[in-house]
């Protein structure tokens, strides 16, 4: 007999074999981050119900469970190869296992060559992704499962990581996209993940086989990996227990072994307690306490009783990412109602439902403005006809004043976002966002409060008078599992754990987002506000990690509500819009979801309409299916650049050959030199098509890095499409260094740039069959150059002459240099139109392959939307010369960044906005010198973030809180 | 230290402080620490040449913190590492911080590393400690400091001290797991090491005669301590982005996981590195054109470095006993046809290289350790990965990203899959095979 325990992330499993390999008992438990006491308690059990199992031989496997065994000397087996070792038993022709736990996902290749593949520090699409969302969507993931079959349409859903998907979602659910069609994405997602993130090229083919909690109780998720994969696969009895069967299998393989008697006395003498890293606690005891309640109670706005009160009032709505919030504020500003309420999805009801009760319950109060800002603005200010909208970071700033009127320092922690802004002489200086990876701190407590089966407050008042705090450090919410699951490993309890959590969303809020390096740096006045600091253990870590009190006002979840009420209040035009209660009776709200089709994008768009023909159509990136009149007259540099790309399609008569170049990286600036090149020596250069998210899936498999930057991921795909077109020949060379424009130190290209072909040489079978071209040049050394690529493209093409190339080298020099000699003749009319028609100007600054739609997700139009002119980095950057950084400026692209940033400082009407891909390490630099030098110039810096996603909402607010932040500069120049 | 083309870095320097002649006297300079015993040496040939130096070995959460708070976030973690230790130490009140100066690599090349010194003068200014002058330690003559010169005779010094510390970390990787006397390999590192310095001290022990002398005497010591060949340890190699590499401190102690996992473990040294970071500038000459004198000058370098290779691998031969130091131009041999030698930023093709060396001398499976998100290992670590395997598909090697979130228990649980599979190859096929010479031309310096 032979015991099998495996300890989860989030539950114990475990199996009793016989001798003849039988399972005779088997049980499965969710442990609550107890994991000591419940394995304790599990075992005792079994040792009470099963004869003879005390002198058994006991064995561990499970990720939780290392630390247990390893310190109790009870036989442990890696988990994955448990799973190998039990499969092997049990289902010998089995080609590939897929295997999704709590937190871990794998695949185990056992055909050929033995493979296993885990999830790595991005753990996005496993048990834990599917648990976060179905919170998100306000349903059990057993729902999630059930609404799955009932899909119409799949969205496309980021799946690289929990929090990326969660920014797909929310708009999908605040634009009313139906639930059935959000929950079949979230599979379809996780599918995605696991066969680009794991997989990575090796095919899964023959016999699959699932395993794993999520895959055992989720029909819909094994559907979509059958359609995905196109296969039929088996989840087999007992696919629960796989894990503790290996174990149980592989007990006897270690050299340390025991007895489930012995184990279990070792175990319960397990003790671990204070062995973590731990902070200072929060509050030493019931009086420091006191003092600190006592000294924020004092920050607050006026309740007054709307039974009480007749006249006019405003209304603000908030409609944020997790939550809705509206506030009815009278005319001195105080507040006669308030709501605060999970949005579950959708908004709409809830409003409706709050305006029918208002309306209902107070005749006497008549509402003469209303406004709405967040994140479903547009949905709510279109359902029932409010006066204004506004972007969520000015609803704020209006809220904090009222609280603090020389506020210079604000920051707002929601559920998925964090926000501050600076403020100097009475606007907005400048904004932080968190950027996707470090989003999601206020409802990460949530989830976790719930996988502890407690309500957020609840949870976080546990930590208030914890003694040793686990110290998490700052981090993005995926790490932070692992995390924690170490600190529990090492004995933390729950208060601890609690209190560690709230100080790691402080920190993540100031080193991650902020980047502050000490107290004074955020600002004198600050004002703290957003769910997150209702909790007490939030607010207190904050006050302790920044040395200085801080206003909380007591308002702290409705601010964004109370400053769109005061901005309702302000642009009063004395009459409101908003639905009455007559037109409320009559309301009606239909979804209807349909793809666009007046572009290649083919957005899926959700459709809402409303009674008396209000609509509000989302899912669209771009203006045109909601553009009343047609196309608005638009600059834009991007467009302009990409046309250009688009016109080097000439061919030779009779070429020599057909040589593919692939359309991505430094191709985007590399293609006239190459083109004239080529062309000029008699080739034709077949150039890849236009990146769509379809290509992009296409060449997604022979990835081998998941957390190399987007633009390179694309690459492979349009190596894949040359393959498919059927050139001669596939010319992607190395390239250390770029062209020396004499703006920096050095002229280097990034090392992914430099060379991403030696990657694509090794992972990309199909190159095997064809001339692959991915040698060493230096086009740096115009001199030198023509007698290396002769030397190069010999060993290729037969027949090439040494002058011909010369020439041909010339000729690829010039065309290079009209090429730039356009772009910034172009920049230069549309700065001049701008001008005149006094537009701003965005120099929209990134990379070259920035220019690619499907990278930048048209960002560049949505500038244009706002009403500004977009220019490129490259053609403003020649008007600086060479200055003095405090980095090693040693990269082409990178020098034109400084420069421009440089140059836009003494042009009053120009802003910089940075197009930075998530996974750049060179940009880890470059962002931080590139806001120095702006704020040196008095300059606001804004930096995007891109990746896959499609989401444009937040860009839009970081683009509006721009806008508006310059339009309050303006005025204050004006006054 | 391969800076080249540039022709103005000095321009970013106007107002960096620099470290003076007279500073020399009485500033302690502090030094990051990457490999103890490496250091212990290379520091001692600093102090014999007048310099105040001393080896940071503060370590825990606070460095981290440290780090975290003073350096861009997404920036590699060895930069977070490297700085985050020094603004520690000098947070700790410890040294008198008029009287203090830093010391850190520059190489140069096109890989975030480059800018480690301007990071470190950021997180400075932002510490509100920009008084510190920090000298950059740099072949290339990036930046200058009065008070601090790489005369030819130290950088001479500092590759003996170099070639030493190589040939103690290989040869005690090889005796550790077998001594029957627990303890017994890092205390005659510890003696040699201690021995060395006194040589040092004495003016002794640089020469190729005195190298090849002493090395003599270590590997004879090292042969002479007792051992038991029978036990059967797995044999992993480390490969990786070169400070996560060799420091634990980075690297969560992975050797000693390794060791406590019953593994012998090989890491490739020092040596090839610098003779790689000096091979890339002949390369880059070779591929795209330049200065004939200029590649003279590195081949002259190049040639010092190859001779003090050969004799450690000569001595070890020697004895018979041990596993000698791959060739450098044996790695070169091995990379031809997979990735080209232009491969340069970071660890470029050598990290790949290593790895087929560790295959080819039985130690297929491998530790891939690599800061998250490092650029270079995009390309030559997990980039490589599936070319390798197509190659050897005995080898066994998993990449592990280190980073100030990434935890232990993921870490050693990834760690730990590879060495089951290693303990199952061991039971079927011993140990992986020698892998098959492929055949190819060889490519020569």
């Amino acid at each position: 007999m032979r015991i099998g325990l495996d300890v989860g992330s989030t539950t114990l499993k475990c199996v009793v074999l016989d001798d003849a390999n039988n399972i005779i008992y088997k049980t499965y438990k969710r442990h609550f981050a107890q994991i000591t006491e419940t394995t304790v308690e599990l075992l005792r059990t079994l040792r009470d119900e099963v004869p003879g199992a005390a002198d058994a031989l006991l064995s561990v496997s499970g990720s939780a469970g290392m630390g247990m065994a390893e310190a109790s000397g009870i036989g442990f087996v890696q988990e994955v190869y448990a799973t190998r070792l039990a499969v092997k038993r049990l289902i010998p022709d089995t080609d590939v296992v897929i295997e999704l736990g709590g937190e871990d996902a794998k695949i185990l290749y056992l055909d050929g060559t033995m493979e296993v593949r885990m999830n790595g520090s991005c753990a996005g699409g496993t048990g834990a992704f599917i648990d976060q969302m179905a919170t998100l969507l306000a349903i059990t993931p057993d729902e999630l499962n059930e609404l799955s079959h009932g899909c119409e349409k799949i969205y496309t859903i980021a799946s690289r990581c929990g929090v990326f998907a969660k920014s797909d979602i929310q708009p999908l659910i605040n634009q009313g996209a139906r639930k059935e069609d959000i929950s079949a994405s979230i599979f379809n997602a996780v599918v995605n993940q696991t066969i680009a993130g794991l997989a990575q090229g090796r095919p899964i083919s023959g016999k699959v086989v699932y395993l794993g909690g999520p895959l055992t109780f989720m029909d819909g998720l094994r559907a979509a990996f059958d359609k995905s994969l196109n296969l039929t696969g088996t989840c087999p009895d007992n696919s629960l227990y796989f894990v503790a069967m290996g174990a149980a299998f592989g007990a006897d393989i270690g050299s340390t072994q025991a007895t489930l008697a012995e184990g279990l006395e070792r175990i319960a003498n397990y003790h671990t307690e204070g062995r973590y890293l731990s902070c200072p606690p929060l509050f030493r005891e019931q009086a420091e306490y006191d003092e600190f309640a006592a000294r924020h109670a004092a920050d607050k706005v006026e309740y007054a009783s709307p039974e009480a009160y007749e006249g006019n009032a405003y209304i603000g709505i908030d409609a944020g990412s997790t939550t809705v919030k509206a506030v009815v504020m009278s005319e001195n500003r105080d507040i006669l109602l308030s709501l605060y309420r999970p949005n579950s999805g959708n908004p709409v009801p809830i409003i409706r439902e709050f305006l029918t009760d208002f309306y209902a319950k107070y005749p006497k109060i008549k509402v003469v403005s209303s406004a709405v800002t967040g994140y479903g603005e547009e949905i709510v200010k279109n359902a029932f006809a409010a006066d204004f909208g506004l972007v969520e970071t000015m609803a704020h700033f209006f809220a904090a004043k009222q609280f603090m009127p020389d506020v210079d320092f604000i920051i707002d922690i929601g559920g998925q976002d964090i926000k501050c802004f600076k403020i100097r002489n009475g606007a907005i200086d400048n904004i932080f966002l968190n950027e996707a990876c470090s989003s999601g701190c206020g409802s990460f407590l949530q989830t976790f409060a719930g996988a502890l089966g407690q309500d957020i407050a609840d949870f976080a008042k546990e930590g208030l008078f914890a003694k040793a705090p686990v110290d998490l450090g700052s981090r993005c919410t995926v790490f932070m599992n692992s995390s924690v699951k170490q600190a529990q490993k090492d004995g933390a309890t729950v208060d601890n754990i609690s209190a560690g959590l709230s100080i790691s969303v402080v920190k993540n809020a100031l080193y991650k987002v902020i980047r502050a390096a000490n107290a004074d740096s955020l600002g004198q006045h600050i004002v703290v506000q957003g769910g997150t600091f209702l909790n007490d253990a939030v607010l207190r870590a904050f006050e302790q990690e920044i040395g200085r009190n801080v206003v909380r006002p007591n308002i702290a979840g409705l601010m964004g509500a109370y400053g769109a009420a005061i901005y309702a209040k302000d642009c009063s035009r004395g009459e409101s819009t908003l639905l009455d209660a007559d037109k409320l009776k009559n309301f009606k709200h239909d979804v209807k979801v349909t793809t666009c089709g007046l572009c290649e994008n083919h957005c899926r768009l959700t459709i809402n309409t409303f009674d008396g023909g209000r609509k509000f159509i989302g899912g669209n990136r771009c203006e045109r299916p909601t553009a009343k009149g047609g196309h608005a007259e638009h600059y834009d540099l991007y467009e302009y650049k990409l046309e250009l790309l688009g016109g080097y399609n000439t061919k030779p008569d009779k070429p020599r050959a057909r040589i593919g170049l692939p359309m991505g990286l430094n191709m985007y600036e590399m293609l006239p030199f190459w083109h004239a090149f080529f062309t000029k020596l008699g080739f034709e250069l077949v150039v890849s098509p236009r990146s769509d998210r379809k290509l992009y899936i296409r060449g997604q498999q022979t990835i081998p890095s998941d957390t190399v930057c987007f633009p390179a991921k694309l690459l492979h795909s349009h190596i894949e499409a040359l393959l498919d077109e059927g050139v001669d020949a596939i010319f992607y060379p190395c390239m250390t260094y770029n062209f020396d424009e004499h703006l920096g130190d050095n002229h280097y290209n990034c090392p992914v740039v430099a060379y991403y072909p030696e990657v694509i040489g090794a992972n990309v079978p199909g190159l095997r069959n064809i001339k692959f071209i991915n040698d060493y040049i230096g086009v740096h050394r115009p001199k030198d150059f023509p007698g290396k690529i002769y030397g190069i493209l010999s060993k290729y093409f037969d027949g090439l002459d040494k002058q011909q190339v010369k020439e041909a080298c010339d000729a690829a020099y010039a065309e290079r240099d009209a090429f730039l000699a356009k772009v910034r003749a172009k920049g230069e009319e549309y700065i001049k139109i701008a001008r005149e028609k006094k537009m701003p100007i965005i120099v929209l600054s990134g990379r070259p392959y920035h220019v690619d739609p499907e990278i930048n997700h048209g960002i560049d139009r949505l500038i244009c939307e706002c009403g500004a002119v977009v220019v490129t980095e490259d053609a403003v950057s020649h008007h600086v010369e060479k200055f003095k950084v405090h980095v090693l400026n040693q990269w082409t692209y990178h020098s034109r960044l400084y420069a421009a940033a440089k140059y836009i400082g003494s042009q009053p009407d120009m802003n910089l906005v940075q197009l930075v891909s998530f996974g750049c390490g060179v940009d880890a630099i470059t962002t931080d010198e590139v806001r120095e030098i702006l704020e040196g110039e008095g300059k606001i810096y804004t930096q995007i973030k891109i990746d896959e996603i499609t989401n444009l909402g937040a860009v839009k607010i970081r683009l509006r809180s721009l806008f508006a932040a310059c339009e309050a500069k303006e005025r204050e120049a004006r006054a | 230290m391969s800076c080249e083309n540039c022709k103005s870095c000095e321009m970013n320097q106007e107002t960096r402080i620099e470290f003076t002649k007279e500073m020399k006297k009485d500033y302690t300079i502090l030094v990051p620490n990457m490999l103890s015993n490496h250091f212990k040496l290379l520091l001692k040939v600093f102090a014999n040449e007048g310099y105040n130096v001393e080896l940071l070995t503060n370590e825990g959460r606070s460095v981290v913190e440290c780090g975290l708070k003073y350096v861009h976030n997404d920036t590699c973690y060895p930069a977070l590492l490297v700085i985050g230790q020094m603004i520690d130490a000098l947070q700790s009140g410890k040294y008198d911080l008029n009287k203090v100066a830093l010391i850190i690599s520059q190489t140069g090349g096109g890989c975030r590393a480059s800018n480690y010194i301007h990071l470190l003068r950021k997180a400075l200014k932002k510490a509100g400690l920009s008084q510190i002058p920090v000298i950059s330690l740099n072949l290339s003559g990036l930046e200058k400091n009065s008070g601090f010169k790489l005369t030819l005779g130290l950088i001479r010094r500092l590759i003996a001290a170099m070639a030493y510390g190589d040939i103690l970390m290989l040869l005690a990787n090889q005796v550790r797991p077998y001594e029957t006397v627990k303890g017994a390999a890092d205390a005659l590192v510890d003696r040699w090491a201690d021995q060395l310095v006194a040589e040092f001290d004495a003016g002794k022990g640089f020469a190729k005669g005195a190298l090849r002398s002493y090395m003599q005497q270590i590997v004879a010591d090292f042969a002479a301590i007792p051992v038991d060949r029978s036990r059967k340890c797995v044999k992993v190699g480390i490969v990786g982005e070169i400070y996560v590499k060799f420091s634990s401190l980075a690297n969560n102690h992975l050797e000693e996981f390794l060791a406590s996992e019953g593994c012998e473990v090989n890491v490739p040294g020092l040596m090839s590195f610098i003779l790689f970071k000096v091979d890339n500038r002949m390369e880059d000459i070779k591929l795209y054109g330049g200065s004939k004198a200029k590649f003279a000058v590195c081949k002259v370098l190049y040639n010092y470095l190859a001779g003090i290779e050969e004799i450690m691998i000569d001595v070890v031969r020697e004895v018979g006993r041990f596993n000698p130091p791959t060739a450098y131009s044996h790695l070169r041999e091995l990379i031809y046809g997979i990735e080209g030698y232009g491969c340069k930023m970071g660890e470029g093709w050598l990290l790949t290289a290593e790895m087929l060396e560790l295959i080819e001398n039985g130690y297929g499976n491998i530790v891939c350790a690599q800061p998250f998100g490092c650029l270079p290992n995009h390309i030559v670590g997990k980039g490589m990965i599936r070319r390798l395997r197509e190659l050897h598909p005995e080898s066994n090697i998993v990449p592990i990203d280190y980073d100030p979130g990434a935890t232990r228990v993921n870490q050693e649980n990834r760690i730990k899959l590879m060495l089951s599979v290693a303990r199952e190859n061991m039971g079927t096929a011993a140990a992986p095979e020698k892998a098959a010479e492929p055949a190819r031309e060889p490519a020569t310096v």
